[in-house]
């Protein structure tokens, strides 16, 4: 048994290989060489060497392309992730991110060697802004997340600097937002304060009313929302916020329904980040990397991180004089690989594919959410943007749960909605096709959908055992965290060194 | 989509046209323009213009690369980007339905594990963005176990991670309290005189930004006198082939850098964050962890667990707010270290050191060019030169050099010193021809 | 489920008077709410609580739920065994799924728990 069958479980790479095999050879030293002890002292010296794979670089390639078919990605089919933008990743992006003259730059080179890329990086921030409706934006920020605690330490540092910092210490989030932004305000030192939704789906204006004042530092919002719906109240919210001192953050996780349509500057909001990973098509790598720029009003300039990327006339430069800076929050200037694949994005696409992009991924939507109506129940019944919310509950009567319907759809060779999110919709289904879907493959979609509704009527088990065409079945999870076993713990015949032998790697937490 | 289709789905939903579908967009904000952007472009014509942008650049490929400094150009095995290149990994997302994403949960406990191994860690999480943050996540770790407000960091470790560190711990009213460095390292005395009760951890770069190999034990043990923990920082985790893991002399955590582990310069990012902790510890730590487990037919299986810490459940009580992380480059990693193995990863190591020391030698025998500092070093050194280093690494290009980096720009005091790195990859006749070029400027 | 001769809190914790100490613990129906419990946050022997105050935690795979002190009090005793056994919660959660034990401040606060009737009204709610 070699292991690389798709079905049932899979060695590990520490399992494989025999003592003395290597996967890869380096030329010969091509220098005198010198005994290590001469030159690194006994006592800084590793007593046992790694117990690190011993295999073939055959053995290596098959080990991981057995695993990649292990695992599902938009290139392998439909991936209606709600809030994560599985869009198609264009090939043509990877073939340029790795050209040397991008992939093989060093951070520090002086900067008459890297004008190539600092103008790339100059230009992608004034797009950002112009899809933004601001003045200025950074590439620093290596992820959504990261934007969000960035952009609320620019918020803070604003309310600082006009000796408001000790009294403006709330930030607001809607009940529908997403973990991120709760866990970046309490990042930064801020107390969260939850604003509920109206019926509609929408901040209530009344209760946010309440609840603004000269403590609140800012709101944070998505727009459109996680239900998938346009704030209506936007100018109304905004005004509101900004009457009270505060300022409004964008979160950009849903952007993708609004390039080119409206602004999150023209609708009242003074810090933005984008999801280059969701909106502008970078590869999502399995969990990263990501890229989460922000851009922000021109009274917020002075805060931005160092570095800026300036321009003086043909030249291109690094700006690390800026003394109202909130610092630093990433080494170097960003997740710059993601940056050349964002910006080969929207130069292929222009200003007019953008546009077009998202009134696609709107339509898709509609289209899907029309498609679905009748199998699940509509959380608000409204025209929906790039993502539409479904609730199972109708099923759990027949004793099926919407995270069932969730693996069914993995035997189907379909990747499985964001579910239980947002938390203000019972059993929620949440569902982005994207623009880069065609109507067969919604359609598909939704005929699959069909089929699993009358499997929960004829044969409800068939669904509550889902999934069983995969690679393996649902997993033990309550068993994965009460006996966390994090790290491969080899058996003590083998080589595991000294340094390990107190854990072994294993934790019992 | 062809205009056939869009009239059909318009149809179906009910509309006469897309407009509709916007019209709960309140007018005034509209864009009744189109963006400031230029036209697209074809394929071939992007790829024109991205080629010419790129041929701006001096790049790693065509110029001899001594700048270390947080990033190192080693060689890469060219299976590293045929693998992580396989569609299947690289247009997935987080691992959520882990029965159809196995392979990307196993290469991450994979990864977790040549972690550990590697920095003689008990566990590992996923990862960070990268080795700056993975620094100023494992300060705010320190702080929230110890309930203390204060860490300890040498002037000697990374000045950007010192930056972020700064700016991550303030906003949550901690402190950093800096260590003077004598001779390119940290002395033990002026670490001891600034640990007390409210010290929630020393941190060690080992070896340090000046490529100086530091104490750590000796640090770890003042930790200790005051219950404070120790955080090893490491940005090039090569050097664990031939140095003492930090699990040896006593770290608490131990983050860093894995760039070195398979990924590209790439002018900076994307970058591999590691964090590797104490078994006791892994209730506090940020981000994600792949866990093994069984599945209802008991094939061994994972999946991501520890969830409670995270933000999509604890909110703003997570250990972090971090959520997308640095996954593909995590995959790379646990690619390179399988490839390179028990056995390369020494020998990489050795190589660093024996180059090193090779260029070090040559270098300081020259008229104006000093070693800045006597103690031993791994793949990094400062010299001091007579000329102006700013000056030199310029001319440098000339010779097809990217020479180092002049220290001035973090260390005033420094600002006639150079930091020199040299990697596996760099060759005799490269360093020879830095010898010679820069007997002629120094 | 839920027995005569304990008191509840509206935040679905029991508790046991044993002199002028109250064992607490969650209820049947907390714990199949949260489903398997894979972790029990204990708090430190000797915290001083007020009521309402949060203590504990108790985490399944996908939630936390805090535990208040349904008394105030002092912490004298906590459940080591979950630490180990953190299912026990599922499995015994009024006998071996407890969670501490505290000394009271004000006994009279237990009068302002529900018995087991109005406990069973408030889940019927």
């Amino acid at each position: 048994m070699t292991g690389y069958q798709l079905k049932g479980s899979f060695p590990l790479i520490f399992e494989r290989g025999a003592p003395g095999r290597r996967g890869y050879r380096l030329p010969p030293l091509d220098v005198p060489e010198q005994p290590i002890e001469a030159l690194i002292p006994d006592r800084h010296q590793r007593t046992n060497p790694p117990a690190l794979p011993e295999v073939s670089e055959p053995e290596a390639v098959r080990h991981f392309v057995g695993l990649s078919r292990r695992n599902y990605g938009v290139d392998v089919g439909f991936y209606p992730l709600g809030s994560c933008t599985m869009k198609y990743n264009p090939k043509i992006n990877e073939e340029v991110a790795a050209l040397p003259g991008f992939a093989r730059l060093h951070p520090y080179q002086p900067e008459e060697t890297v004008q190539g890329a600092l103008e790339l990086m100059y230009n992608l921030e004034r797009y950002l802004c112009e899809i933004a409706g601001l003045s200025r934006a950074t590439l620093q920020p290596a992820a959504g997340a990261h934007g969000e605690l960035l952009g609320l330490m620019i918020m803070r540092a604003y309310h600082e600097s006009r000796g408001e910092g000790h009294t403006r210490r709330e930030v607001l989030v809607p009940d529908s937002a997403h973990g991120t932004n709760p866990a970046s305000a309490a990042m930064c030192g801020y107390r969260v304060v939850e604003v509920q939704s109206n019926a509609r789906g929408g901040v209530d204006v009344a209760a946010l009313r309440a609840l603004v004042g000269p403590k609140t530092a800012g709101l944070m919002l998505t727009n459109p929302n996680t239900l998938g719906l346009f704030e209506e109240d936007i100018l109304e919210i905004a005004r509101l916020v900004h009457d009270a001192g505060g300022l409004l953050y964008y979160d950009g996780a849903n952007a993708n329904a609004i390039l080119g349509i409206c602004r999150p500057g023209d609708m009242g909001f003074d810090i933005v980040h984008f999801n280059l990973h969701k909106t502008f098509s970078t590869p999502h790598g399995g969990g990263g990397p990501g890229s989460g720029p922000i851009a922000v009003r021109e009274e917020l300039v002075p805060f931005l991180p160092v570095p800026t990327v300036e321009r003086d006339g043909d030249r291109y430069y690094l700006d690390f004089d800026r003394p109202q800076s909130v610092g630093r929050i990433k080494g170097f200037y960003g997740n710059f690989g993601m940056m050349v694949r964002a910006y080969a994005y929207i130069r292929t696409m222009g200003a007019a594919g953008l546009k077009a992009a998202s009134e696609q991924a709107v339509i898709n939507a509609n289209y899907l959410m029309k498609r679905l109506a009748p199998l699940f129940d509509v959380a608000v019944d409204r025209y929906c943007k790039h993502e539409f919310v479904l609730s199972g509950r109708r099923y759990k009567r027949l004793g099926v749960r919407t995270l069932d319907i969730a693996k069914r759809l993995l035997d189907y060779g379909i990747h499985a909605p964001t579910v239980y999110f947002p938390l203000i919709v019972e059993e929620a289904l949440m569902i982005e096709p994207t623009e880069t879907e065609t109507k067969e493959t919604l359609d598909e979609f939704a005929r699959v959908m069909e089929q699993i509704v009358r499997e929960i009527e004829e044969d409800p088990d068939l669904v509550r055992n889902a999934p069983h065409e995969t690679p393996v079945r649902r997993l033990d999870e309550a068993r994965a965290a009460r006996q966390p076993d994090l790290c491969f713990c080899a058996p003590a015949s083998s080589t595991v060194g000294e340094v390990n032998a107190g854990g072994g790697g294993r934790t019992d937490g | 989509m062809t205009d056939a289709d869009r009239r059909a789905m318009l149809n179906a939903i009910g509309v006469a046209d897309v407009e509709e579908l916007f019209a709960d967009i309140p007018a005034e904000i509209r864009l009744r323009r189109p963006l400031n952007i230029p036209e697209g472009m074809a394929e071939a014509e992007l790829r024109r213009h991205m080629a010419e942008l790129a041929g701006r650049n001096a790049d790693a490929g065509r110029y001899a690369c001594f700048l270390g400094a947080g990033a190192y150009d080693h060689l890469i095995p060219a299976a590293v980007s045929q693998l992580v290149s396989r569609n299947e990994f690289y247009t997935s997302y987080t691992p959520y339905q882990a029965e159809i994403t196995q392979g990307v949960l196993q290469a991450t406990y994979e990864y977790q594990t040549l972690v550990a191994e590697l920095t003689g860690m008990e566990l590992a999480n996923a990862s960070m963005y990268d080795g700056a943050t993975a620094m100023a996540e494992a300060c705010l770790v320190a702080c929230a176990h110890t309930g203390r407000d204060r860490v300890v960091v040498p002037r000697a470790a990374h000045p950007e991670y010192r930056q972020v560190s700064a700016t991550y711990l303030r906003h949550q009213g901690l402190e950093i309290v800096e260590v003077p460095f004598r001779d390119g390292v940290t002395p033990v005395d002026e670490v001891r005189a600034r640990v007390d009760g409210r010290t929630a951890a020393v941190v060690v770069q080992q070896p340090n930004f000046f490529g100086c190999l530091e104490d750590a034990e000796a640090m770890a043990e003042v930790a200790q006198e005051h219950g404070a923990l120790l955080i090893a920082v490491i940005t090039d985790p090569l050097s664990l082939g031939l140095l003492q893991p930090p699990g040896a002399y006593g770290a608490h955590m131990a983050v860093g850098e894995g760039q070195p582990w398979g990924s590209p310069l790439s002018f900076g990012g994307p970058y591999l964050g590691f964090f590797a902790a104490q078994g006791k510890l892994v209730r506090r730590i940020p981000g994600r962890i792949a866990g093994a487990t069984v599945d209802r037919d008991g094939n061994r299986g994972y999946v991501l667990t520890l969830q409670t810490r995270e933000q999509h459940i604890r909110r703003e009580r997570a250990t972090s707010n971090i959520c997308t992380n640095q996954a593909l480059n995590a995959l790379a990693a646990a690619v390179y270290l399988t490839l390179l193995g028990k056995e390369g990863v020494r020998e990489v190591a050795g190589q660093c050191v024996q180059k090193a020391h090779y260029l070090q030698r040559a270098m300081t025998a020259l008229e104006g060019v000093s070693a800045a500092f006597p103690g031993p070093f791994f793949h990094e050194f400062v010299v001091r030169l007579s000329a102006d280093p700013e000056e030199v690494t310029r001319r440098l290009l000339d010779y097809q050099i990217l020479g180092g980096l002049p220290l001035g720009r973090f260390y005033p005091e420094l600002a006639d010193c150079l930091l020199v790195c040299v990697t596996e990859a760099r060759t005799r006749e490269e360093m020879d021809r830095f010898v010679t070029a820069l007997g002629g400027l120094a | 489920m839920y027995p005569e001769d304990l008191r509840y809190s509206q935040q679905h914790e029991w508790v046991r008077r044993e002199g002028n100490r109250v064992r607490v613990g969650i209820t049947d129906y907390a714990q199949q709410e949260l489903g398997d419990v894979v972790f029990v946050d204990l708090p430190q022997e000797g915290t001083t609580l007020q009521s309402g105050e949060a203590f504990a935690a108790v985490e399944s795979v996908k939630a936390v739920s805090d535990i208040y002190a349904p008394v105030s009090g002092r912490v004298v005793e906590v459940n080591q065994d979950l630490a180990d056994r953190p299912e026990l919660v599922n499995q015994d959660p009024y006998g071996a799924g407890w969670i501490a034990v505290l000394e009271m401040e004000n006994p009279a606060e237990l009068d302002e728990l529900l018995d087991a009737e109005q406990y069973r009204e408030l889940l019927e709610r």
